[in-house]
């Protein structure tokens, strides 16, 4: 395997207020890396998108970012409740985020169709009780 | 004016109104200019993570400054208007400040 960069952070579930900061840095990280922009965009919406929902349903979790010669992976893990219908979740429009997420401006059912949309390949792993594991591809 | 004067001879071409962040991440393509009505930090890393230059917040919202701060760092202008969403965005349009059209597959 070809050399890798890494970075890792702990997405703070607490605290919507501070829900995409690590999106920011990887952001800015990329950038220093000299990655094509529009793979960052692709990149920054759709961790963004994941860090959102972590903070919303899960309590948050872990985010980590792989950079390859030709693609990077992101790969979000939390411990929430899991997703119990991946099929619906993936639906647009479709969201159980409670009513306070949407006066703050998120919840309209967009997040994980946005990540499919923005990435090359999205894998879900989710287990009820458990927690949830999202890797995501972006190639370049 | 709220922050970013340094930035304001950057030429913007479209812009697009929502106060659904959610909205503007799924639906938004190269629009560098947000109107919205929500106040929160997440409306500064949204328009970060969309590449775009400026905000501006209708019906005389104003921003934190935990948000102008965060604005600060990412070379983001923000403005605000007294103005209605509707009447500020047509404001722009008319100037020629187009929307460019959804690209949603």
């Amino acid at each position: 395997m070809s050399e890798s960069v890494r970075f890792r952070f702990n997405v703070d579930g607490s605290n919507f207020t501070t829900a995409g900061q690590a999106s920011v840095q990887v952001k800015k990280n990329l950038r220093e890396l000299g990655i094509p922009a529009e793979a960052i965009r692709r990149v920054s919406i759709a961790m963004y998108e994941g860090e959102i929902n972590m903070v919303i349903h899960a309590h948050g979790g872990e985010a980590e970012v792989i950079v390859f010669e030709d693609r990077i992976e992101i790969i979000l893990s939390d411990h929430g409740p899991g997703i119990p219908n991946i099929e619906l979740a993936m639906k647009e429009g479709y969201s159980t985020a409670p009513d306070n997420i949407r006066s703050l401006g998120f919840g309209a059912g967009m997040g994980l169709p946005n990540m499919k949309r923005y990435t090359d390949d999205m894998k879900i792993d989710t287990e009820l009780g458990k927690g949830t594991t999202i890797t995501m591809t972006v190639k370049f | 004016m709220v922050c970013g004067e340094e930035n304001l001879d950057h030429d913007v071409y479209s812009a697009c109104g929502s106060d659904m962040m959610s909205d503007v991440l799924a639906y938004v393509k190269d629009q560098a200019v947000l109107l919205t009505g929500l106040v929160n930090s997440q409306v500064i890393r949204t328009a970060e993570m969309m590449d775009m230059v400026c905000i501006v917040f209708v019906r005389s919202k104003k921003p934190t400054e935990d948000m102008i701060e965060l604005a600060r760092e990412s070379g983001i202008v923000l403005m605000t208007t007294e103005k209605r969403m509707y009447e500020a965005c047509g404001l722009l349009y008319k100037s020629g400040l187009v929307g460019n059209g959804v690209k949603h597959e």
